[in-house]
């Protein structure tokens, strides 16, 4: 058995965001991590280790400096990592991204009790659907918003599906896939052990090269020209003027607050 | 009815918009109002057909209601197999009505489902989808109209939006569905269009289209279609053991007209910050939110989170106390019509969006403002 998962390397959004005179993220300036919720599906798929000894595969697309992220990961517990990283893959929007995580997967081999487990949603695109996409062109069950996961031996796992207002018990066979939320767990910090060990680990890096003989890649199926949706723009919203600061003591300051909800009717 | 000949890239071939309506034990969300309301105004534009899509066991009688807030017909499959939601059963049954009917848009609510069967049946049908929009449009007049507003761009920018380069040719968008989203916490917005592919997928934030009145006479005259779908229970991969409500109830933010949220301000006293938050909130007839350290700290649980990783919220009032206001948090509240900020550090981000500040230290200013309300209250 083998946990596969997909992580992203995001600009951290808990900073500043830095916005270029047209509209487009200035990501050179901004701290980088990986993505908070993609580290629950590692903490999950690194508590199944420790209960069964299965292999733990840390996958992510991007550029080539992500490979520091998987080494990390790697410091955590995983066994190893797979950096899909080239030009042609550039552009992809959420189809084409999946198109080419789910063709990697499937340069890796996928086995019967195999599991691929995503985060829930990444926070510089928030979009959450690659996990879902990424299951669909494997022809995987999915199960998303998991907040509890049982292996059982037999082919299948049991998880607790979380909802808004409640939440789904769902028994799903394997291969599957499964996207986690942060309040599946709270992920360990890396060993000290496994901070030495994690460069002697392999990161394969697949590139176009690696895998373009996968019925998945088709130039018109990933990159720029794969990509259903296109941006027509991007824009920063106008700044909300700053409002009014009141003065006076606390009690002066507190009575004009309740006068001004007042008015607006809040009492 | 040509699906094996489905294809699509052909965009001619398709029409009508319809919203995808989700139920839960056969009760219609309120996810479905809203977009169904949104949605008439994007039929109208495009002079084409809305169609609600309903899918579930012996749920015929929420038609009429879907109707009369703005549809011209329902879309009706009912199945046992379809009485709760499953990725499986959904995006099949889904996936084979779009092909026979081929509609131009299909819209979801962002729900924790509407983002399950979404992305699944956009990857299947080979077509875009754009998460968790906050605004719509199709004709281009309408759309520049609110970038205007929305957007910070120069009016020579806004103008060139009527077309967009695609495959490296000008492509013109004016019958294309404008999708706007939030990206990076809200710092920057973006549009989307789905121009080679049809239909064009959304997900809709709960919460953020208004609903319409409803017309009876609208609710009398719908049209019910049962169209033919095959499922059976081969077709899953899953298998429900279960469906609970959450034991507790759960606090309702995104309906909450009120809210009172505390942050990290409360660190030197937990609970008699909470009691604070919690008092003003039921003096004011609101409910309680936090931060994201107050619920990954374990002060709230995670119902009460409003930000980026929890909920985003639209209230009349919202109040934050000794809340510095990160990005991620912003993200999720700073639509909020009204905003009061109260913290002791003046350079706080919360104070570049707060419409009222207070500079102070929030176990001070709190049950002085209490006791303020209190009065109020009582001398009415």
């Amino acid at each position: 058995m083998k946990i596969i998962v997909c992580v992203k390397q995001v600009p951290d959004t808990s900073g500043k965001v830095a916005v270029k005179p047209d509209g487009t993220l200035d990501r050179a300036s901004m701290l980088t991590i990986i993505n908070p919720d993609d580290l629950n599906a590692v903490e999950a798929a690194l508590k199944l280790k420790d209960e069964t000894g299965c292999e733990v595969v840390v996958v992510t697309m991007g550029p080539p400096p992500a490979e520091r992220m998987l080494r990390e990961l790697i410091a955590m517990g995983a066994d190893r990592g797979v950096l899909i990283s080239g030009r042609e893959f550039g552009g992809s929007d959420t189809f084409a991204t999946s198109q080419i995580i789910a063709a990697g997967i499937q340069h890796m081999g996928l086995d019967k009790d195999d599991i691929v487990m995503c985060g829930r949603q990444a926070i510089d695109g928030d979009t959450a659907q690659v996990g879902p996409q990424i299951a669909e062109k494997l022809n995987l069950p999915q199960i998303t918003y998991a907040g509890d996961i049982e292996v059982k031996g037999d082919g299948t796992v049991i998880v607790k599906r979380m909802l808004e207002d409640g939440f789904m018990n769902i028994k799903m066979k394997t291969p599957c896939l499964i996207t986690c939320i942060k309040e599946l767990n709270t992920p360990r910090y890396m060993s000290t052990y496994g901070i030495f060990g994690c460069y002697e680990k392999t990161v394969d890096v697949f590139d176009y090269n690696t895998l373009k003989d996968e019925p998945l890649i088709d130039p018109n199926t990933i990159g720029l020209q794969g990509s259903p949706t296109n941006i027509l723009i991007s824009f920063t919203p106008p700044l909300k003027g700053a409002g009014r600061i009141l003065e006076g003591d606390d009690k002066e300051r507190a009575t004009e607050l309740a006068h001004i909800l007042e008015k607006k009717h809040v009492i | 009815m040509g699906i094996e000949n489905y294809d699509s890239s052909k965009i001619e071939q398709f029409k009508d918009v319809w919203v995808f309506c989700e139920q839960r034990q056969g009760v219609l969300q309120p996810t479905c109002f809203e977009l169904i309301s949104e949605a008439r105004r994007l039929a109208d534009e495009l002079g084409c057909k809305l169609y609600a899509l309903l899918l579930g066991d012996d749920v015929a009688d929420g038609c009429k209601e879907l109707a009369g807030y703005g549809a011209d017909g329902v879309i009706l499959c009912e199945s046992p197999l379809l009485k709760n939601y499953t990725t499986d059963g959904y995006t099949k049954v889904i996936v084979d009505v779009v092909k026979q009917m081929k509609p131009e848009v299909v819209l979801f609510g962002a729900t924790y489902i509407g983002r399950d069967l979404g992305p699944r049946c956009a990857a299947r049908l080979h077509t875009g989808l754009c998460a968790d929009c906050t605004h719509l449009d199709v004709e281009v007049p309408v759309y520049q109209h609110f970038l205007e507003g929305a957007s910070t761009l120069a009016p020579e920018r806004i103008a060139g939006t009527d077309h967009a380069m695609v495959m490296g040719q000008q492509h013109d968008v004016s019958h294309d569905l404008k999708m706007t989203r939030p990206a990076f916490g809200g710092h920057l917005m973006a549009t989307i269009i789905c121009p080679r592919f049809r239909p064009a997928m959304a997900t809709v934030r709960p919460g953020v289209m208004k609903k319409a009145p409803f017309d009876q006479a609208k609710a009398d005259a719908a049209e019910i279609i049962r169209p033919e779908f095959s499922l059976t229970e081969a077709d899953f991969e899953t298998e429900i053991l279960a469906v609970e409500k959450a034991a507790k109830k759960l606090v309702d933010l995104i309906g909450a007209d009120y809210i009172v949220s505390v942050g990290r301000g409360i660190a030197k006293d937990i609970e008699g910050g909470i009691k604070l938050g919690q008092e003003l909130a039921d003096e004011l007839g609101g409910v309680l939110g936090g931060s994201r350290v107050t619920v990954d700290s374990g002060w709230l649980s995670p119902d009460h989170q409003v930000g980026q990783t929890g909920k985003t919220v639209h209230p009349k009032v919202y109040i934050a106390l000794g809340i510095s206001g990160a990005i991620q948090h912003k993200a999720g509240m700073q639509d909020s019509e009204y905003i009061v900020a109260v913290n002791i550090n003046p350079s706080a981000p919360m104070f570049e969006i707060a419409d009222i500040g207070i500079v102070g230290d929030l176990f001070k200013v709190t049950p002085l403002l209490i006791e303020q309300v209190r009065a109020i209250k009582a001398a009415k």
